[in-house]
């Protein structure tokens, strides 16, 4: 008999906690993936945040540590520093990256730190049930923006992709999305290239992934799905901001 | 034995290096000592000062509010601390830079103007170490012959111009105490 | 052997580079400031690290990322920025993470001044953050020991798997004393735990979060059962002339070396008084000011401070003895002052 699916030697054989529709299971087996295939399993030492993915050290079957909110690119730094031919990779949410850690990620990527950010936005607060993310569109709705999020109180959401494709020090800068198989595939592609640029030591990299939250968005699954792409894409735009190529 | 000498004057006067050339010359000459300097204005170009102690016993503390012996270089330094000096102390003045007499009785006063004589050696950056060549001569804190021993040891590193430089201050103040106090 | 003058800051940071510590991250703060320049010129010779952080926070977190590859890290800092550093100072001490963190204090509160003071003594012996913890804090007394407790510090913080605090008055950091450099041996322990690659065993986690209720109180447990160990193992004080004493001084740090002084003077006024050192904040040692209480009549604390450590005093003294206070903030109060101090309660209390 043949294999044709199988799970990643670098996912542990545990359920996922995460919600029905959430995408962040495609996304934990997505990173999985790179890690096998690369073969960086044993090498790998990885950074949960606080919010959803909070229990990931549950999932990856590598060293883990769980972090203060918003500190994994500070503690991913002194792993790194002090083990430079172990990949690190720290798995961040919205509120973790672009709000209580912007100070850590804006400084990571400006020391040029080789690590890789695996940024999940998916626009609202999921753990704390449903709060105003630094990435919550204009307009949506929210139990801390209950009106909708206005400008002239809330201010605008954080594109992190673009800010830190600014940073001398990032060395690969990708948003993409997981709301179909296409966007899948080419998330990917991403995760792998920034893995292989840490590897290679030319700096910073950060795969930003637009992902569904449907519990909080008030959705069902294939719409959240579509709400990402309507609503989401058009102000986060997907594609590659920052390469530096592997010679 | 134990005398605790305070240096005081205005950041860049050297009084914190002319405290530690003392506190290294001390050690070397195998007493027990410490320098506590005032921390932070010195970064700002207000007023610095430092505390030596020299013992022959250990060391209890490093910090006194009496001084046995107080250097002053500059005209605030005399207000702040004249009545600190330990009674019939010693107060070491530049007469140069302070412009009215101490108004103590009991204290030895020693004046020199420090600035006045570096500039006539053509060596400026000297003052402190004119004033400390001239008190150490008069005290014997340390033997003269012995800190000219220890000059390459403590300034280690730097160019042999500098040593020199120093040297030449260092024994211009011994000559002066050893004519005029 | 021969002696080297040196600055208690420098002193403490060649003390953490002989016990074989691997990283400094920091942020610049007076008056501590020359450990993070000493480490920032000696660790690129020596293949060390030294990141300067963005913010007290990151410096933290880098500690505990870097103590959890297994490597011997340190950070340091003056009171402003060790508030800040308590968050992760209290996930590195539930993580059981082996670190020194370094507190060169001045005076509080808020930004407070720079000049040296006592006034963090709650912070440190109380945990400082949120959640039942503790720290190993030791306090020098001279920059000796500034070296010597950095080497020790370490190797606290290795056994127990548990960070350890310096804690050193202003003073200690900036003053200068003739040190002898010593190259004891250094145990090196097995840090099976340490998350640096998983290759040939089971992945290492280092977590903090137990969303399990009996799991937290397990921890819980696990921890203060640790720090009972420690507690009856590591309480470490010096006895000044004690035996005999109707008065017992107490002071740590470079203060204790002021109010030696001013005891010695009080001694040659006929004064029956005496002086206790704590070396050990935490675990604070109770027994030796609790045998002293059998046989004074008083205790006199003396502190850079409004008065922190004098309540530990009365809890080691359970109402047996009055307590009395003396302390400045801003300014150390000098070996005059603390004799008239002396002098005063003596007189008072016809000792």
């Amino acid at each position: 008999m043949k294999v044709v699916a199988k799970r990643p030697e670098s996912l542990k054989d545990n359920k996922f906690h995460y919600c029905p529709g959430c995408t962040h299971g495609i996304i934990h087996r997505l990173v999985a993936e790179c890690l096998d295939e690369l073969s960086l399993r044993e090498s790998a030492i990885g950074i949960c945040p606080v919010g959803c993915a909070v229990l990931a050290y549950d999932y990856f079957n590598c060293d883990m540590l769980e972090a203060a909110h918003g500190r994994a690119p500070a503690i991913a730094t002194g792993i790194k520093r002090l083990l430079p031919d172990r990949t690190v990779f720290t798995y961040q949410g919205d509120g973790d990256l672009a709000s209580i850690g912007m100070g850590e990620i804006i400084h990571a990527s400006l020391r040029g730190e080789k690590i890789t950010v695996i940024f999940v936005n998916n626009a609202i607060y999921g753990m704390t049930g449903g709060q105003m993310a630094p990435t919550t569109l204009l307009g949506q709705v929210t139990t801390t923006s209950p009106y909708g999020r206005k400008k002239e109180w809330e201010g605008y959401p954080a594109k992190m992709a673009e800010l830190l494709a600014q940073s001398e020090g990032s060395a690969y800068i990708c948003r993409t999305s997981v709301h179909n198989p296409a966007n899948i595939l080419k998330t990917k592609k991403a995760i792998m290239k920034a893995l292989k640029i840490q590897q290679a030591g030319l700096g910073f990299t950060m795969v930003e992934i637009l992902s569904t939250c449907p519990t909080n968005w008030g959705l069902g699954p294939l719409e959240a799905l579509e709400w990402l792409e309507y609503n989401m894409i058009p102000y986060y735009p997907l594609g590659e901001l920052k390469v530096k190529e592997v010679e | 034995m134990e005398t605790q000498i305070l240096f005081a004057g205005f950041g860049g006067q050297g009084v914190l290096s002319m405290g530690q050339f003392l506190t290294y010359a001390a050690m070397e000459a195998g007493k027990n000592v410490s320098w506590v300097p005032s921390y932070g204005a010195e970064m700002r170009g207000g007023t610095a000062n430092c505390l030596v102690t020299i013992a022959d016993e250990e060391i209890s503390s490093p910090i006194t509010e009496n001084p046995v012996t107080a250097v002053i270089m500059n005209g605030p330094s005399l207000d702040k601390f004249e009545s600190k000096v330990m009674p019939n102390g010693i107060l070491v003045l530049n007469s140069s830079m302070v412009d009215r007499k101490p108004h103590r009785q009991d204290l030895q006063v020693l004046e020199l103007p420090v600035n006045q004589i570096a500039e006539e050696i053509n060596n400026p950056r000297g003052a402190n170490m004119i004033l400390l060549g001239a008190y150490l001569q008069k005290t014997g804190v340390v033997e003269i012959e012995k800190v000219l021993e220890y000059f390459e040891k403590i300034f280690k590193g730097k160019k042999p111009s500098i040593i020199e430089n120093n040297k030449e201050a260092f024994m211009t103040g011994v000559e002066y105490a050893r004519q005029k106090w | 052997m021969e002696k080297i003058l040196m600055k208690g800051n420098e002193a403490l940071a060649e003390g953490a580079i002989i016990a074989g510590c691997k990283a400094f991250f920091g942020y610049p703060i007076t008056p501590s400031s020359e450990i993070a320049e000493y480490m920032a010129r000696k660790f690129p010779k020596i293949d060390g690290v030294f990141v300067q952080a963005e913010s007290e926070l990151a410096a933290i977190n880098m500690v505990y990322g870097g103590a959890a590859t297994g490597h011997r890290v340190m950070t340091a800092s003056s009171g402003p920025g060790i508030s800040l550093k308590q968050e992760g100072i209290s996930f590195i001490a539930e993580a059981e993470l082996p670190c020194l963190i370094v507190n060169v204090s001045r005076g509080g509160p808020g930004l407070g001044g720079i000049q040296p003071a006592q006034s963090d003594y709650f912070q440190a012996t109380r945990g400082g953050g949120h959640g039942d913890y503790r720290l190993i804090v030791l306090a020098p007394s001279g920059v000796q020991e500034m070296m010597d407790f950095a080497i020790e510090g370490f190797d606290l913080a290795d056994r127990y798997r548990t960070p350890v605090m310096i804690m050193a008055e202003g003073t200690l950091g900036q003053m200068m004393e003739p040190i002898i450099v010593r190259e004891p041996v250094i145990q090196f322990y097995d840090k099976p735990w340490a998350t640096n690659g998983c290759q040939g065993r089971e992945p290492n986690i280092v977590n903090t979060l137990h969303l399990s209720a009996d799991y937290l109180e397990e921890r819980n447990h696990h921890l203060q059962k640790k720090y009972d160990a420690i507690a009856s193992r590591e309480k470490r004080a010096e006895s000044y002339l004690t035996e005999d004493a109707d008065l017992v001084v107490v002071a740590f740090g470079l203060m204790a070396r002021i109010a030696k002084k001013a005891v010695m003077e009080a001694r040659k006024s006929g004064i029956k008084v005496g002086l206790i050192r704590p070396i050990t904040l935490w675990p604070f040692p109770d027994a030796e000011i609790s045998k002293a209480a059998q046989t004074t009549k008083r205790f006199l604390s003396v502190e850079i401070s409004m008065g922190q450590m004098i309540e530990d005093i009365r809890l080691a003294v359970a109402g047996r003895v009055p307590v009395d206070f003396f302390g400045r903030i801003g300014i150390t109060p000098n070996p005059e002052e603390v004799f008239r101090a002396i002098m005063q309660v003596a007189e008072r209390e016809g000792i």
